[in-house]
C-alpha cells in the first residue's frame, strides 16, 4: 500500500513536472516576446497555447542524426544522464507539509549530487560528439561546474547552520518558525549568491557560455537533433524549475505565506517558483553574455569569499545571539 | 615558429605533443555576417592565429564592370553592401559624375544626402542589432529591426524596393520623392533619438557589456592607419578621417555635423562612435528636409541610360527615350581617356570606385575599394591574443558585409 | 600641397624613374617604373611635408593592345594629416610580371596585393602571404586580365566530374523517378555554346 501510494506520489509529481516545463517553453517565448516588442507564438491554437505540444511532436518524429566519428555509447548516454539526474532531483521537493516523494534527511546534498550529476551529461555530451564546437562546448560546462557548485554549496551553508538540518522539509519548518519568517533576511547575502550561481548551474543567460549560440554555434548540443536534443531541453527546465524550488525552500520560506489559501497548500509554493522562473527569463532578455574568463574571474574572486564571508558572519551572529 | 613551441601570453610552452587546437569558423556560423570563414587555431581558448578566407560570394563584379555600361552597372553596386544599397547606389553615381563631368541639380544633391543618411543608419542599425546579439544582448536585436523597419519602408515608398534599391542614376536620382515622404521622414527624425537612448539603457552602461567590449580588439591609431581601417572603425582609434569632410561630395558641404571619433580604439569606442554617428546621421537628415530646394532631379547633360559600347558608336535620337527623365548624349566629348578615383563615406568605410576609361561608354577597368575587404584583411591582426568570444565581438565591432568583401 | 607640386618634387628626386605625369579632372598622378617603387612610396609616406599615410587603394591595370607595357600597378594615395591626394602608376612589363610589396610601409596592403596578384597574376616580391584571395587555390589563369575568355572556352570547373559522379550513386534515393538525365539538356546546351 505504501509502495503503490508512492508510484502514485510519482506519477503526480512527474505529469506536473512535465507539464511545467512544456509551459514553461511557452511562457518564455510569450513573455520575452511581449519584452522584445513582439507576439511571441500565435499561430497552434488561441495565442499559441497548444505551441508546446506542437514542439514536441515536431522533436519526436524528427530524423535522430548521430554522426559517424561519435562514440555512440556515451553520446546516446548523455542526454539521459542529463534528464535522469535533472528529474531524480524533483524527489526530495518538498511541495507543501508532509508532501514530498522521498522525505530525506540529506536532501539539500541529494539536490547538489545530482545537479553535478547533470553537468557530466553535458561534459560528455561535448567530448562523445566529436565534434569542435561541442568540445570547447563540454570543456566550458565543466569549467563553470567546478567554479559554481563551490559557492553554490557555500551560499547555502548559512541556511544550513539557521535550520540545523539538511531535510528541506525542516528548513522550511525552521523558518516558519523562527521570527523573520524567510531566510532571505538573515541571508540576504548567501541568496544573493545563490541567484547568481542558480543562473550559472542551469547554463543561463549571462552564463550561457557552454551552448553560446554566437560562439560555439550550439555548444555541447551542436551534433544532437530531434528527441534526443529536446531531452538535454526538458533537462534544462527541470534544472530551472528544480532551482527556482530550492531557492524557495531555502530563502523564501517555501509554502508558507501571508494567509492560508483554503484547499491549494501549495499555492505560495507555486507562486514563489513562477516568480523565479519569470526572473530566468526576464534576466534572459536584458543581459548579454558573460566571457569564458570574466565567468571564472567572478565565480571565484567575488561569489566564493562573499559565501565564506556569509558562513562567517553567520557563524558569529548566532554564536553571540543564540 | 617550430611545431611543438607555442608561445602564448609570454608562457612559452616545450611539448612534443603540444599542438594548437584548429577550429574553423564559418563559412556556416551564426556570427560570421555571411560566409566568412576563419581559421583559428587556438591555446584553450586563446587565439594563436586567425586566418580569414574570404572568396565564397565572388561575383567578379569587377569584370562584370568591363562589359556593361555605366549606367547598366549601377544595379550591381546594389549588390557591394546589400544592407545599405543606396550609399553604394550614391558612391557609384558620384565616381562616374566625376569621370564624366556632370554637375548635378541642388535638389538632387539634398536627396541624395537623404537616402545616403538613410542608408547609414539602417546599416549601423542592423550592425548594431548583430553586434549585440553576437554579444549575448538578444532584445537589442529587437528593438532595432523595429526602427530599420519603418527605414524601409520609407525606400519602399521613394523607389518601390527595400534592399536593392537602385535609386540613383547618373546625373541625379531616378525619381522625386514626395511630401508624404519627407513628412513621415521628419517624423521619425523626431522620434529617432529617443530610441537611440533606448537602446543605450540596454547596453550602454550595463556592466557585462562594459566588461567585454572595453579593451578588446584595440588598435592604435597608428597602426589603425597602417591597416587602412577607415570610417567608424578608424575613428574608434582616434583619427578623425571622414570622407564626407575630407573630400565633401553632394549636400555635405552644406550641412553642418560632427565626425565623432573615440580614443582607445577598442571595441567599445568603435560602437560609441557608431552610435553618436546615428545621431549625426539624423540632424543630417533633418538639415536636409529643411532645406530641400525644389527644382530638377536630373542633370540636362546626363548621360542616356543607353551608353555608346564603342568609340565611335553614334546614339540615334530615339522617340520613346526623348520624352520623360532620360536625355539623350548630344555632348561626344564626354566620354575621353583618363581615370579618377572618388571615394564616399558609406555605413562600414571608405568605399572608393577607381575608373579607366578608354572613351567609350564602357569603363576599360573598375576597382572597387571595399572597406569590409580591408577589414576583414585587419581581423587577424584584430584577433590575435584574443579569446573566442572576442573574435566574435571584434568581428561585429569592425562591421563587415561579405557582399562587398568578395564583390 | 598642390598635387601637381608633388609630383614635381617626385620628379626632382628621381628622375631616373619617373615618366610623365598628368592631371584628369582635377586629380594629379604620376607614371613611374617599377624598379624603385618601394623607396618613392617610402619616401612619399615618411616625408613630413607630404605624409601620404593612407593607402586609399592599390589595384592592378592590364592595358592590353593598349600601351607598350602591358600591366599597372595604381596606388592611390592621400595624407589624412594634410589632406591631398596623388595616385602612383607603376609600370609592369608582361614578361617582368613582377613588382615589389608595399606591406611594410602599409600593412593594409597585404590582400590589396594579393588580390591583384589572384586577379591579375602580378607577382609581389616580398610578400609574407602571397595566396590567392578571392578565387580558388586551384583555379586557372587570372581572370581581369583582358586576354581571359568571358565564356570559360566550354571548359569544365574542376570538380566537375567528382559532382556528376556523386550525382549518380545519390540516384539510387530516387524513390519517386523524379530524376532526368542532364546529357539530354547538355545537348542543347553545347549547341548554344
Amino acid at each position: 500500500m505504501e509502495l503503490l501510494w508512492i508510484l502514485i506520489k510519482i506519477i503526480i509529481v512527474f505529469a506536473v513536472v512535465m507539464l511545467h516545463v512544456m509551459y514553461a517553453t511557452y511562457f518564455e517565448r510569450k513573455v520575452i516576446g511581449h519584452m522584445q516588442v513582439r507576439m511571441g507564438p500565435m499561430r497552434v491554437g488561441p495565442h499559441g497555447i497548444l505551441q508546446p505540444i506542437a514542439d514536441g511532436l515536431k522533436l519526436f518524429f524528427k530524423e535522430d542524426i548521430i554522426p559517424t566519428v561519435a562514440d555512440k555509447k556515451v553520446f546516446y548516454a548523455a542526454p539521459l544522464i542529463c534528464l535522469i539526474s535533472a528529474l531524480s532531483a524533483v524527489a526530495v521537493i518538498p511541495f507543501f507539509q508532509g508532501f514530498a516523494i522521498a522525505n530525506i534527511n540529506i536532501g539539500l546534498l541529494y539536490i547538489f549530487a545530482m545537479s553535478s550529476l547533470a553537468s557530466y551529461g553535458v561534459v560528455l555530451a561535448g567530448w562523445s560528439s566529436n565534434s569542435k564546437y561541442s568540445f570547447l562546448g563540454g570543456l566550458r560546462s565543466s569549467a563553470q561546474v567546478i567554479s559554481y557548485e563551490i559557492a553554490m554549496g557555500l551560499s547555502l551553508v548559512g541556511v544550513m547552520m539557521l535550520a540545523g538540518s539538511l531535510n528541506l522539509t525542516d528548513i522550511v519548518n525552521a523558518q516558519m518558525s523562527s521570527s523573520w519568517k524567510i531566510y532571505l533576511i538573515p541571508q540576504i547575502i548567501g541568496f544573493f549568491v545563490f541567484v547568481v550561481a542558480m543562473l550559472a548551474e542551469t547554463n543561463r543567460t549571462p552564463f550561457d557560455l557552454p551552448e553560446a549560440e554566437s560562439e560555439l554555434v550550439a555548444g555541447y548540443c551542436t551534433e544532437y537533433s530531434g528527441m534526443r536534443f529536446a531531452l538535454f531541453f526538458m533537462a534544462e527546465y527541470i534544472g530551472m524549475i528544480i532551482m527556482s524550488c530550492l531557492a524557495v525552500v531555502c530563502f523564501l520560506g517555501g509554502w508558507s505565506g501571508p494567509f492560508e489559501v483554503p484547499g491549494i497548500p501549495f499555492f505560495w509554493f507555486l507562486l514563489k517558483v513562477y516568480f523565479f522562473i519569470f526572473f530566468y527569463y526576464w534576466v534572459r532578455a536584458t543581459l548579454p553574455r558573460y566571457r569564458y574568463d570574466q565567468l571564472m574571474a567572478l565565480g571565484w574572486k567575488v561569489l566564493i569569499p562573499l559565501a565564506l564571508f556569509n558562513i562567517v558572519l553567520t557563524g558569529t551572529i548566532k554564536s553571540l545571539f543564540g | 615558429m617550430p611545431e611543438n613551441r607555442v608561445e602564448s601570453k609570454g608562457i612559452v610552452k616545450e611539448d612534443i605533443a603540444y599542438e594548437p587546437y584548429t577550429i574553423a569558423m564559418g563559412p556556416q556560423h551564426p556570427a560570421t555576417h555571411g560566409v566568412l570563414k576563419l581559421n583559428l587555431e587556438l591555446d584553450g581558448e586563446t587565439v594563436l592565429k586567425c586566418t580569414p578566407h574570404v572568396g565564397f560570394l565572388h561575383r567578379g563584379v569587377e569584370k562584370l564592370a568591363e562589359n556593361l555600361s555605366y549606367a547598366q552597372t549601377l544595379p550591381l553596386s546594389d549588390r557591394l553592401d546589400y544592407i545599405a544599397s543606396m550609399a553604394n547606389n550614391v558612391a557609384y553615381s558620384i565616381a562616374v559624375e566625376r569621370l564624366l563631368g556632370i554637375e548635378v541639380p541642388v535638389r538632387a544633391k539634398y536627396i541624395r544626402t537623404i537616402v545616403m543618411e538613410m542608408a547609414r543608419l539602417t546599416g549601423h542599425l542592423l550592425w548594431l542589432a548583430t553586434h549585440a546579439l553576437d554579444i549575448g544582448a538578444m532584445t537589442v536585436f529587437l528593438y532595432c529591426f523595429r526602427e530599420r523597419e519603418n527605414l524601409l519602408d520609407m525606400f519602399e515608398e521613394i523607389i518601390g524596393a527595400r534592399l536593392t534599391t537602385s535609386y540613383t542614376c547618373i546625373g541625379g536620382v531616378r525619381q522625386d520623392i514626395t511630401g508624404h515622404f519627407l513628412e513621415s521622414l521628419y517624423a521619425f527624425t523626431e522620434d529617432f533619438p529617443s530610441k537611440i537612448a533606448e537602446y543605450e539603457t540596454l547596453i550602454d552602461k550595463n556592466r557585462i557589456w562594459l566588461k567585454r567590449t572595453q579593451g578588446v580588439g584595440i588598435v592604435t591609431a597608428e597602426e589603425a592607419v597602417s591597416l587602412g581601417l577607415t570610417g567608424p572603425t578608424l575613428r574608434g582609434s582616434g583619427v578623425d578621417y571622414d570622407v564626407r569632410k575630407h573630400m565633401p561630395y553632394d549636400a555635405y558641404p552644406y550641412v553642418d555635423f560632427e565626425v565623432p571619433i573615440g580614443s582607445k580604439g577598442d571595441v567599445y569606442d568603435r560602437y560609441r562612435c557608431r552610435m553618436e554617428e546615428m545621431h549625426q546621421s539624423n540632424s543630417i537628415i533633418r538639415q536636409c528636409i529643411e532645406a530641400m530646394p525644389p527644382g530638377p532631379i536630373r542633370a540636362e547633360d546626363a548621360p542616356d541610360l543607353v551608353m555608346p559600347y564603342g568609340v565611335q558608336k553614334e546614339v540615334a535620337a530615339d522617340a520613346t527615350f526623348s520624352s520623360g527623365v532620360i536625355k539623350l548624349v548630344k555632348d561626344r566629348h564626354r566620354y575621353m581617356d583618363g581615370d579618377v578615383y572618388v571615394a564616399a563615406e558609406v555605413p562600414k568605410g571608405e568605399l572608393g570606385f577607381y575608373f579607366v576609361s578608354d572613351g567609350r561608354g564602357v569603363p576599360y577597368r573598375m576597382h572597387i575599394r571595399a572597406p569590409s575587404f580591408i577589414h576583414i584583411a585587419a581581423l587577424s591582426f584584430l584577433c590575435k591574443g584574443q579569446m573566442v568570444a572576442d573574435v566574435i565581438a571584434v568581428i561585429g565591432s569592425v562591421d563587415v558585409v561579405l557582399g562587398e568583401c568578395d564583390r | 600641397m598642390e598635387p601637381l607640386e608633388i609630383a614635381k618634387k617626385v620628379r626632382d628626386r628621381y628622375p631616373s624613374e619617373f615618366i610623365e605625369a598628368y592631371e584628369h579632372r582635377s586629380q594629379v598622378g604620376i607614371v613611374v617604373k617599377k624598379d624603385r617603387i618601394v623607396e618613392i612610396l617610402r619616401w612619399l609616406h615618411d616625408d613630413p611635408a607630404l605624409q601620404m599615410n593612407h593607402l586609399a587603394d592599390l589595384c592592378g591595370v592590364d592595358y592590353l593592345n593598349k600601351k607598350k607595357v602591358r600591366f599597372e600597378v595604381v596606388y592611390n594615395l592621400y595624407s589624412i594629416p594634410q589632406r591631398h591626394r596623388l595616385r602612383v602608376r607603376a609600370q609592369v612589363p608582361e614578361n617582368d610580371c613582377q613588382i615589389n610589396s608595399v606591406t611594410e610601409i602599409w600593412m593594409g596592403a597585404n590582400w590589396h596585393e594579393r588580390e591583384c596578384f589572384d586577379l591579375f597574376g602580378i607577382t609581389f616580391n616580398n610578400h609574407p602571404d602571397l595566396r590567392r584571395v578571392l578565387l580558388p587555390d586551384e583555379w586557372e589563369g587570372h581572370p581581369l586580365r583582358k586576354d581571359y575568355p568571358l565564356d570559360g572556352g566550354g571548359k569544365r570547373w574542376s570538380g566537375y566530374e567528382e559532382v556528376v559522379e556523386k550525382s549518380k550513386k545519390l540516384r539510387e534515393y530516387d524513390f519517386y523517378g523524379l530524376y532526368q538525365d542532364p546529357t539530354k539538356k547538355a545537348g542543347q546546351k553545347d549547341a548554344r555554346e
